[in-house]
């Protein structure tokens, strides 16, 4: 199979300053490396997880792939062609559903459908507003079309959002953490009516988690990744028996055993990034875990949890 | 506080209906019609109690100031402040000559002409600076100073520069109001959800459709809260400055009385004016409703 998309041995790093209330020795801004020379290839209609203990580079990796920061060093390839920006190839759906509080569910769907389509031409309001309760039915909304972001629950979001996301038709369906804020019960609605999605359209889909049995229920293959900096662990090819929805996979042999080795793979790692006590880069450039002696390179940041 | 008050009479008339019309009609129909009637009639109730109670303070204030003068101040000071129907009178009568009318026409046609100028530049230069990082910085330093340079203190200078024509109460009407309405809209511009417009970028907008889809909705709200500061400040300073000097106005109104010794009349203008600012202020406020459902509602709903 073709390569959808290709990573490249890319690196990304910030420039982080360090948070106040840090030592006053402490005011240079340092270097941090989230992703360290990553290279990965996903085929074309996969369904790929990624999974990682926080502050792996999960999100710097799926931005990326969406062209909204590009890489320090190494290549990002969509289709054989370097991302240099956002496009209509791809989509991503945010853990916090970003919908635009001002639109209706409808009108959030057709925005991306409000500039030139692939073939050049715009569609009308009509059109527009059609084309929105189509992907609204796909998404198990149908008769929402005029509810307002804040007059559906977290569940009916998150469906909106992705019928936004799937509505101008891109090849590629970037999840971040999507079910992450949901109640229990409505991620595995949710992570079945996505596997049904996928089915029925035939999309690649790089989908970013934090929990393992979402990422072995949900991918064909399992990418993990190593503790800050983010490096490629090792990817885990999950075999198990459709997953229809129908019978408690959760509990088949094959699902545990993968699990389990998921589990082990990811333990090391999860338990490497807490003693490094790393959380998220905060978005004013402070990232309240790095102190400046530890940043930047794996090593030291190992010393000082040892110290 | 009138329709509450008006609510009242309606209602109990109702009572006195229904019986009347159910005489012919089964009997089943009518109970229920009386209870449907007793229901609107404890919402009706309902409704006017929490209308008094709302207007219990401004019927306590109005008795005072009826019977205040006239039972607890001393003559002399009786003649300074006269009680409400002698303020009322001298209304009338101002309302039936048309001075009052000519005044605030006047006041009306400063305040709003004004306003119009200052909202016009301060959103489209709010919008300019907001977008522009480098004019930000630049400008910041100086609008920071004239913002904090009260308005009044700089209007012998529009005096001194435009005469004690229209064009200088104008111009400080524009200069009180644009303040606000820039600063807001910087503001609302600047507090946009970072995470909106990632997703907006990723649905490959480009900055103009981005700024035109995303920005300004979600700023709305924020820019008509600014307006609505405007609408305040405009009224404040113009009274302010017809006072100073004009030839018309509610400000002049109000200081052509005082100094011929009309108090009634003085009390009318002052009165004139509260009204203006409050009829001012409930428009704005309703626009401001209306631009900002979405919002209102987030706060409402969850």
């Amino acid at each position: 199979m073709t390569a959808k998309i290709s990573l490249r041995s890319v690196t990304r790093q910030f420039v982080v300053r360090p948070a106040r209330g840090s030592k006053a020795s402490a005011k240079e801004p340092t270097t941090l490396t989230a992703l360290h020379s990553l290279s990965l290839d996903v085929r074309d209609g996969e369904f790929l997880t990624l999974v990682g203990p926080s502050g792996s580079g999960k999100t710097t990796l799926l931005d990326l792939l969406a062209g909204l920061s590009t890489p320090t060093s190494g290549e990002v390839l969509v289709d054989g062609r370097p991302v240099t920006g956002p496009g209509k190839d791809r989509a991503v759906v945010f853990q916090q559903y970003a919908l635009f509080p001002w639109r209706t569910a409808s009108a959030n769907v057709s925005i991306g459908l409000e500039g030139k389509g692939p073939d050049g031409r715009k569609l009308n309001r009509r059109e527009r507003a059609a084309k929105a309760s189509e992907y609204l039915k796909l998404v198990g909304l149908a008769g929402f079309e005029d509810r307002f972001p804040h007059e559906l629950s977290g569940g009916m979001k998150q469906r909106v959002a992705i019928a936004r996301s799937l509505a101008y038709e891109p090849d590629v369906l970037l999840m971040d953490e999507p079910f992450a804020a949901l109640d229990a019960q409505t991620r595995e609605q949710l992570q079945d009516e996505l596997l049904r999605i996928w089915r029925a359209t035939g999309k690649t889909i790089v989908f970013i988690t934090h929990g393992i049995d979402e990422a072995v229920y949900l991918g064909q293959r399992v990418a993990v990744l190593s503790a800050r900096p983010g490096r490629l662990k090792e990817i885990v090819d999950v075999d198990i028996p459709d997953r229809d929805g129908e019978d408690d996979i959760r509990s088949h042999p094959a699902f545990v055993e993968q699990r389990h080795k998921v589990w082990t793979l990811l333990h090391d790692e999860v338990r490497l990034a807490q003693d490094a006590g790393h959380r998220k880069i905060l978005p004013d450039g402070t990232a309240p875990d790095e102190a400046p002696a530890a940043a930047g390179t794996h090593e030291s940041t190992l010393e000082r949890s040892a110290a | 506080m009138t329709t509450t008050l008006a609510q009242q009479p309606a209602a109990s008339a109702a009572p006195n209906q229904a019986p009347v019309v159910g005489h012919s009609i089964p009997a089943e129909k009518e109970r229920r019609s009386t209870t449907a009637t007793l229901a609107f009639l404890r919402a009706a109730a309902a409704r006017a109690g929490s209308g008094l109670w709302k207007a219990a303070g401004i019927l306590a204030f109005l008795a005072l100031w009826e019977l205040g003068p006239t039972y607890l101040a001393s003559p002399s000071t009786r003649v300074f402040l006269p009680p409400l129907h002698e303020v009322l009178a001298a209304w009338g009568k101002l309302f039936e000559s048309g001075t009052i009318q000519g005044h605030l026409a006047a006041s009306l046609t400063r305040s709003v002409t004004g306003f119009g100028a200052a909202l016009v530049a301060g959103v489209s230069l709010g919008l300019l600076i907001a977008w522009y990082g480098r004019l930000n910085s630049v400008l910041n330093p100086l609008l920071e100073l004239f913002r904090n340079t009260a308005a009044l203190a700089l209007l012998p200078v529009f005096t001194l520069l435009l005469g004690i024509g229209e064009e200088s109460k104008i111009s400080i009407v524009a200069y009180a109001a644009f303040f606000p309405v820039l600063l807001n809209t910087i503001a609302g511009v600047k507090t946009v959800d970072p995470l909106l417009i990632r997703a907006a970028k990723s649905l490959g907008l480009s900055s103009l459709a981005l700024f035109r889809k995303v920005i300004l909705p979600s700023a709305v709200p924020t820019i008509f809260t600014g307006i609505r500061m405007a609408g305040t400040a405009s009224i404040l300073v113009l009274i302010a400055a017809e006072m100073v000097g004009a030839k018309a106005g509610l400000g002049y109104l109000i200081v052509n009385a005082q100094s011929s010794f009309l108090i009634p009349d003085m009390y009318a203008g002052i009165l004139t004016v509260s009204l203006l600012g409050l009829a001012v202020n409930f428009l704005l406020v309703a626009l401001e409703r209306h631009f900002s459902r979405w919002r209102t509602a987030v706060g409402a709903g969850s």
